[in-house]
């Protein structure tokens, strides 16, 4: 007979063991064009459930890193490790192709900017969000229709628009829309570029909102590129501050948002008009 | 340059072993669309260009060809092409399916079940199956590479969010041998049963896109549905009104303007056997006989 106590303290241990272990590890990661060094030596690891924001001005390398982190880029030096959900950790450059498209459309999340690149607009908002559980090889039209309706509620859409296509959509509707796509087969680890760019500000801050309450609910690790320091500050928990293609400054965003010790921070920071 | 006026079967045999080399690869790989070298040939893209080629490749002085169009032997594309290849390859033909060796088909497969030593070509538009759902041709080549084929099923969720049911009525995708995803050229959905674990060889040949490709004898080939709204083969809920079939595909001609219309037979070989062996429809006419002082 087993002891109850045992198993679940097992269990416990093996709980912590997992939020121990880094999700992703970036190392020394660097991509230049020619003589152009778009990224230098970019180091840190993620733990599952942890939202770390990259701030910085445009050019500052922030979206050649996310595409590296993502394996959409190859990086001219360094290494990112990715630990599967079979808690194997593996090197991205080291999957196969097949293999990172199975794990961008399952584990993994993408929100673009513009909702166009990351949403069919000419199929209805239905088939979008079941695009990857059909990829995954759901067959069963119901249950696909009953799971988008419920992730369309999840993300504040009505779900009479379900058979609405999203060129229909109104801006912030269809980033919700995308978050649903991302988010339905619960994927461990999300990466944003500039999620709330182009939305005006009530928009927004209904759309950070709904972010915050269902990354907690799912205890996702999200990786945000943003260049508005509110969203780093509403959302994440860690911040890295770059520019001309180096981290200049890491912290947690309390800490680096209120007291910035560099002076491009501080710059960055004082730039906010003061409400 | 020396070259022979006149070639067996219009194309010249350099341009015969290229497509028989495509041919080859396309059989060796069910469903894999292989890209060839199409040649201009005298008739517009859109006339079966792809089909015209790939007959010429594998047809023999033995051979006896039977060219259909919609079902029909006696359409001017079929009419045009039988008498192309009777030209320039002087080989038999016929109309009768039983008989032929090589049948080409415009969006038909005969109702008459096939055999062995048959080749069925058909004429492709549109060989991508994913074409109106993913624009970029290097991105579909990927999905059949890697068997991602999650998006032809967004297709049929489409379908079923607007419409109730499946709607896609013709060139219904299939996939082949368990690995690619397939278009069977615009055919009725009818006929997609036939094309599973089918006798004859069927070769797709597509000249504008520049594919063949290709479904061995005795091939598996299931239409894609979904669980709870299963593949259904569709038919017009009638007997054919000249040979009183209930079992073959049928096609509406409006007969006045007044909402008259009759349900026949699309193919007309399959329709005429019938009422030669003396069945008959609802509006099969007496045999048409000259009557005195008709014209007085």
């Amino acid at each position: 007979m087993v002891d109850q106590d045992f198993v679940d303290q097992d269990l416990a241990d093996l709980d912590r063991l997992e939020n121990d272990q880094p999700l992703l590890v970036a190392g020394s990661l660097s991509k230049s064009y020619g003589r152009i060094a778009a990224c230098r030596d970019v180091s840190f690891a993620l733990y599952p459930g942890e939202v770390l924001a990259i701030v910085g001005e445009s050019g500052s390398g922030k979206s050649t890193l996310l595409q590296m982190l993502s394996g959409q880029l190859t990086p001219s030096a360094g290494h990112v490790s990715y630990r599967m959900r079979d808690g194997v950790t593996r090197d991205l450059t080291t999957l196969g192709e097949a293999e990172r498209r199975f794990l961008f459309r399952t584990d993994w999340g993408y929100v673009h900017q513009d909702p166009a690149q990351g949403l069919r607009m000419a199929v209805s908002a239905g088939a979008n969000v079941g695009e990857r559980l059909m990829a995954v090889g759901w067959n069963h039209y119901g249950r696909i229709r009953d799971t988008a309706s419920d992730w369309l509620g999840r993300v504040e859409i009505d779900v009479a628009r379900i058979d609405d296509a999203p060129r229909t959509y109104s801006g912030g509707m269809r980033q919700r829309l995308q978050i649903a796509r991302n988010l339905v087969t619960e994927p461990r680890l999300v990466f944003m570029d500039e999620p709330t760019g182009g939305l005006d500000v009530s928009v927004q801050a209904r759309l950070l909102d709904l972010l915050r309450s269902l990354v907690a609910e799912l205890h996702l690790a999200v990786i945000i590129v943003t260049h508005d320091l509110a969203v780093a500050r509403l959302l994440s928990h860690r911040v890295m501050v770059m520019k001309g293609g180096r981290v200049i400054e890491t912290g947690l965003t309390d800490q680096v948002l209120d007291d910035p010790r560099e002076p491009y921070t501080q710059l960055l920071v004082s730039s906010i008009l003061p409400p | 340059m020396n070259a022979p006026a006149y070639n067996f079967a219009y194309l010249d045999e350099q341009t015969k072993r290229m497509i028989r080399r495509a041919i080859l690869k396309a059989i060796a790989i069910p469903g894999y669309q292989v890209p060839f070298a199409s040649r201009e040939m005298p008739m517009p893209y859109g006339w079966g260009t792809g089909g015209v080629q790939v007959t010429a490749a594998i047809l023999g002085p033995q051979d006896v060809l039977k060219v259909i169009d919609q079902g029909s032997d006696d359409t001017t594309n079929a009419i045009s092409i039988r008498k192309f290849f009777a030209k320039t390859a002087g080989v038999a033909t016929t109309t009768a399916t039983d008989v032929a060796t090589v049948i080409q088909t415009r969006h038909r497969i005969p109702e008459t079940t096939l055999h062995e030593n048959q080749v069925l070509v058909y004429q492709v538009p549109i060989p991508e199956p994913l074409r109106f759902l993913e624009p970029r041709e290097t991105e579909t080549r990927r999905m059949h590479a890697l068997a991602e084929y999650g998006l032809m099923h967004v297709k049929l969720y489409e379908d079923i969010a607007r419409f109730g049911h499946i709607a896609t009525a013709y060139a219904y995708p299939v996939k082949v041998n368990a690995r690619y995803v397939m278009d069977p050229s615009p055919t009725p959905k009818f006929d997609n049963p036939k094309m599973d674990n089918c006798a004859a060889l069927q070769l797709f040949g597509a000249g504008r896109e520049k594919r063949i490709y290709a479904i061995p004898p005795y091939t598996q080939v299931v239409s894609l549905d979904f669980e709870d709204h299963p593949f259904e083969p569709y038919r017009f809920n009638a007997p054919c009104a000249l040979c009183g079939a209930e079992n073959s595909y049928l096609d509406e001609i409006v007969t006045d303007d007044k909402g008259g219309r009759m349900f026949v037979c699309s193919d007309t070989d399959y329709c005429e056997g019938r009422q030669a062996a003396g069945h008959h429809g609802s509006l099969s006419a007496a045999p048409y006989k000259e009557k005195a002082g008709s014209h007085g």
